[in-house]
């Protein structure tokens, strides 16, 4: 755009109806004309404009429907809680108009209209309302239960507001770490206030404000005067010349989490901060008087009408009644005034009406002033999109509308100031305890967490001086807090004169529509009937109306249904109290939450090798393992298969350096191990290794492995991979509980292993071994220590596959090394990698069992048929007095090995498929595979005792019912003796 | 997310930190009976209240106790073990 026509767009935005000449402080760049689409209509406004405030200047205030009645409505806060002008994009179903700023070319619709704002199908429902009381559905639409889905389709398609575009693209947003010693929430009189008492006893300062810029209150609510802007200019000046204070504007504290964890949510990304202390000077909000056509386009707050006019310079009312029962009423209607506003009346709802310096001021603009009365009703004008008039009633002493009589005034907009409830989401989420106070008619802090402060509003202090203090007192106290000095300056706030919260801003009226709640369109009436039907409890009155469950939560409407309900219960408000306060604040969008997947990978040092050579991996714990190695023109089974082959008949290698190793030592080291396993190592020579079963303190099993001994006071420990973080965990506690001397290093990272087996393992080792590894050097169970091609490692006979076997262990930096090299010297022999499927079914073919494969949490070595390696005569170990009471008890299953028939050619059962005895579960598969080696199907299972026995025939039932013979096996299947480990 | 205090490496956050279970003393196996035995096992006191428990600081490998009133959700204190059953 050239220069020209960027003025000539600007002089068009400017000429809209009910945008003014400019105003001092001002949110708007009249250098920065906009324009967007709303509804298939153009409108103009500026960069600083929210899409509300520009619409509002064209003079249109009707801006959505509601969600049940589909009512028109408008503008109500200005502040974040206008959830009838939600409005959607292509992107972004939830575009809060109220505060999302308005953008060039932007394409908005609303949320809830079937065929458009004006033509809306749904704007029937209204007519209906009689019909439609809260809890209708619950009631109705249930029977005949075949209509059901009927009635579900149609209940999809009417509720529910904007809709998501499952097209929208992904977006990631960062996250931020940080942190402060005193975190101001709110920058409002108070909140700035706070900032730099804490500030200037030496504290680091963060303020956040959800607004765009700061200042709260002091932004907007002039009353007609220039005294607010002036002192938020002073306030700004010191704070922006404090170094220790930073402004974080656009911020929203979404959320208090443990410990002054504070979620702050900008457009951009999620702040995590980590605060010494907070302060909470997050305001209040206005709360709605309730009357019949309170909703109507053009009844909003008064604050709303105070910041479209000093932050947008947008009038939304050219003549208006100012419905009130405090000064802010008073002050709202001198704005509306130095706006070029007219106001036809003040009605105050106080019988005294008002008492300070503000009643002369606006009796003396010549404002008429009716203390005592009340807005019965607003009447629409004949589109029902506005507002034409305000029926005013005398109220009589007793707070009781007198029907008689009454007075009409014509205007266009109705403002509301008859009170407020405290912004104190946070406070109640970080634990604070509220009182409500019934001088001031507001829930106020009573009891707060102890490095939590609140200040302002949110504590019940409304006159502007004693803000500035009782924020002055909140920065003292938490940058005291905080741990800095501060010169015991006492701060004396004055009590509040008298609050600005009327007890009961309700008028009920026969014909209704007097809203409650205008997210979930409830009406007075809705919460008669809740009572009538006796959901009488805040909690079930929730439920049952539904009210501060849309998306402001309760903002607007809790505060009046707690007043409602403690009226007609004729009970106090502190004794009906008031309903959770959750985290979020305001809606967070999905994008700032969520992060990207963090799963940390362990790889050994030798995975390179592993995918040169084509394994396919698995996760094991947090370990990638080769499960096996892809061979071109064989399946995955027949690859497994001879990988298991070369193994039994030449030699293969195994990875498992994802083995837990310890190294344990010490004076106390044996008397640890036996303590710790089941078996017996006080006796076990130097230079062996032994199986080690580890239990807990209930005498399950949980960990087996082997330990070596090195030297008398030096052990070397096996675990599973997966619980090799745990056990180490386990063991030092119990190193400290028992006071023992011992040392305990986990070597699992800095220690690669291999196992080198099969017949030709001894010819692969020997030639690169500097010590003599014969049966006769190297005997089964045998550990050494040497070198291997150089690199220094030890060895250990071990036998669990079944064949002459040496479990190497190096440095894991010389891990590659050593593998090649065996890997160079099988090549003689056939040798071939396998992964963990052959180790597997070369385990199960012995009989091993896998720990948490074949066992589960309830599984004591009894069960486990290891009894054998329990030395249950030993003075102590982890889990043997409980083994003491379990081998008293009768035994529930055992495991037991079992074999199908030779010549079985059907389904193959599975893990976990049941063992069947005459109908009954009698037990369970846990560990199966077709072995070749032994040309039948065998595997491990559960079994009821009684059935245990060698040669009995089960049946297990597949998946689809079919029963499968079995007979109870002995294991080890293969090689029983052990004859071919032992070589 | 709360914070911990480790007695070796100080206030930490909560994620670098593993928990150990409820602090309890182990009644002589010998001397104990079944029901004492399995009482010392099996059960635990879920009443809100000040509870004594192990917690591990992954990082470093310190196992230390803290008394925690689970009603307030504050940690009162922590202290390494000594050996002592109590510590005050």
């Amino acid at each position: 755009m050239t220069d020209l026509s960027n003025q000539q767009a600007a002089s068009n935005a400017a000429l809209e109806k009910n945008r003014m000449a400019r105003q001092d402080g001002e949110w708007i760049d009249r250098n920065q004309p906009l324009h967007f689409v709303f509804e298939g209509k153009t409108y103009s406004g500026f960069v600083g404009d929210t899409i509300s405030s520009a619409i509002a200047a064209s003079g249109n205030l009707f801006m959505g429907r509601s969600f049940k009645y589909h009512r028109p409505r408008g503008i109500l806060s200005m502040s974040n809680h206008d959830i009838n002008t939600m409005m959607q994009d292509d992107q972004d179903p939830t575009i809060r108009a109220d505060v999302v700023l308005a953008q060039n070319g932007m394409q908005l619709r609303t949320v809830n209209t079937f065929g458009g704002l004006k033509s809306d199908r749904g704007r029937y429902m209204n007519c209906l309302s009689r019909f439609l009381p809260a809890g209708f559905y619950y009631k109705t639409f249930h029977t005949p239960k075949w209509l059901f889905p009927m009635w579900e389709k149609m209940f999809r398609t009417l509720t529910g507001l904007g809709k998501v575009n499952f097209e929208t693209p992904r977006r990631y947003t960062a996250k931020r770490y940080a942190f402060a010693d005193v975190l101001v929430i709110g920058s409002g009189p108070s909140g700035l206030s706070a900032a730099l008492a804490a500030a200037k006893a030496g504290a680091q300062v963060v303020v956040v404000d959800e607004n765009v810029r700061p200042g709260g209150s002091l932004t907007y609510d002039y009353g007609g005067m220039d005294e607010s802007p002036a002192l938020l200019g002073r306030l700004l000046s010191e704070v922006t010349a404090c170094e220790k204070i930073e402004i974080w504007a656009g911020t929203l504290a979404a959320g208090y989490y443990s410990d002054n964890w504070i979620a702050l949510v900008d457009d951009q990304r999620m702040t995590k901060m980590r605060a010494k202390t907070v302060v909470v000077a997050s305001g209040s909000y206005e709360q709605p008087c309730v009357f019949r056509n309170n909703d109507l386009p053009g009844v909003m707050m008064a604050s709303a009408a105070q910041r479209l006019l000093r932050r947008y310079a947008v009038r939304v009312g050219r003549n208006f009644v100012v419905l009130t029962s405090n000064s802010a009423g008073y002050r709202a209607a001198l704005d509306m005034v130095s706006g070029g506003a007219s106001v036809a009346a003040i009605v105050d709802m106080r019988p005294e009406g008002e008492l300070s310096h503000w009643h002369e001021l606006a009796a003396g603009l010549g404002i008429r002033i009716l203390a005592g009365h009340c807005i019965y009703e607003a009447i629409p004008e004949p589109g029902r999109y506005g507002v034409s008039a305000a029926v005013v009633k005398r109220l009589s002493s007793a707070g009781e509308i007198e029907q008689a009589g009454g007075v009409t005034f014509s205007c266009d907009a109705i403002l509301m100031a008859v009170g407020y409830a405290p912004a104190a989401n946070l406070l109640y989420q970080a634990g604070t305890k509220m009182r409500y106070s019934h001088e001031i008619e507001q829930f106020v802090p009573d009891l707060l967490p102890e490095s939590i402060f609140a200040c302002g509003r949110v504590n019940g202090v409304y006159t502007l001086s004693s803000r500035l203090l009782d924020g002055e007192r909140a920065g003292l106290e938490a940058a005291q807090k905080a741990g800095y000095v501060v010169e015991q300056k006492r701060v004396d706030v004055p009590a509040e004169p008298s609050g600005p919260t009327h007890p009961y801003p309700i008028i009920s009226h026969p014909k209704g529509m007097n809203f409650v709640d205008f997210d979930e369109d409830l009406h007075l009436r809705d919460f008669y009937v809740s009572v009538q039907e006796a959901f009488d409890n805040i909690e079930l009155m929730k439920r049952f109306t539904t009210v501060g469950m849309g998306p402001s939560q309760g903002k607007h409407s809790n505060m009046n249904a707690i007043r409602i309900l403690a009226r007609l219960k004729g009970k106090n408000i502190d004794e009906i109290g008031t309903t959770t306060a959750r985290p979020f604040f305001h809606p967070v969008k999905l994008s700032h939450l969520a992060g990207k997947g963090f799963t940390p990978e362990r790889l050994t040092p030798m995975h390179h090798r592993h995918q040169e050579l084509g394994a396919v991996f698995m996760d094991a714990g947090n370990w990638k393992r080769p499960e096996y190695y892809q061979i071109e023109g064989l399946s995955r089974i027949e690859a497994i298969r001879q990988e298991v082959r070369s193994v039994r008949t030449n030699v293969g290698m195994i990875d498992v350096g994802t083995l837990g190793k310890i190294e344990i030592f010490g004076p106390d080291a044996v008397l640890f191990i036996e303590r710790m396993y089941t078996g017996l190592f006080a006796k076990q020579a130097v230079g062996t290794t032994r199986y080690a079963l580890g239990l807990d303190e209930t005498g399950v099993v949980i960990d087996d492995g082997v330990v070596g001994r090195l030297a008398q006071e030096h052990f070397f420990v096996t675990t599973t991979t997966t619980g090799s973080a745990q056990i180490y965990r386990e063991m030092n506690r119990w190193a400290l509980l028992w006071k023992m001397n011992v040392g305990i290093v986990n070597a699992t990272g800095y220690m690669a292993a291999m196992n080198l087996a099969g017949p030709k393992s001894r010819a692969v080792l020997a030639p690169h071994c500097n010590i003599d590894v014969s049966d006769a050097s190297v005997p089964y169970l045998a550990l050494r220590t040497c070198e291997i091609g150089g690199v220094s490692a030890r060895i250990m006979r071990v036998g669990f596959v079944g064949e002459l076997g040496y479990e190497i262990h190096v440095p894991s930096e010389k891990g590659a090394y050593v593998w090649d090299l065996l890997m160079q010297e099988g090549q003689k022999y056939g040798i071939q990698p396998f992964g963990v499927e052959a180790q597997r079914i070369l385990r199960l073919e012995k009989g091993h069992i896998i720990v948490s494969q074949d066992t589960d949490g309830l599984t004591n070595p009894f069960d486990a048929a290891c009894g054998w390696a329990v030395k249950m005569n030993k003075p102590f170990f982890i889990g043997q007095r409980s083994l003491k009471i379990a081998q008293a008890t009768e035994r529930k299953q055992v495991l037991a090995g079992f074999a199908l028939a030779e010549n079985y050619r059907g389904e193959l059962p599975k893990e976990s498929h049941l063992l069947i005895e005459a109908g009954d579960i009698a037990g369970r598969i846990t560990s199966i595979t077709d072995s070749e080696a032994l040309g039948r199907v065998i595997g491990l299972c559960f079994v009821r005792p009684d059935l245990n026995e060698i040669g009995r025939m089960v049946q297990f039932r597949l998946s689809d019912g079919a029963l499968v013979p079995a007979q109870i096996v002995a294991t080890p299947f293969y090689d029983p003796d052990g004859m071919r480990q032992k070589v | 997310m709360k914070l911990l205090t480790c007695p070796i490496n100080g206030t930490r956050p909560l994620q670098e930190f593993t928990w150990g279970g409820e602090f309890r003393e182990m009644p002589d196996p010998e001397q104990a009976t079944d029901e004492e035995w399995a009482d010392y096992v099996f059960n635990r006191s879920g009443a809100p209240g000040v509870k004594k428990e192990w917690w591990h600081h992954t990082a470093s490998g310190v196992w230390f106790i803290a008394e925690r009133d689970t009603e307030r959700d504050i940690v009162l204190r922590t202290y390494l073990y000594t050996g002592k059953m109590s510590d005050d």
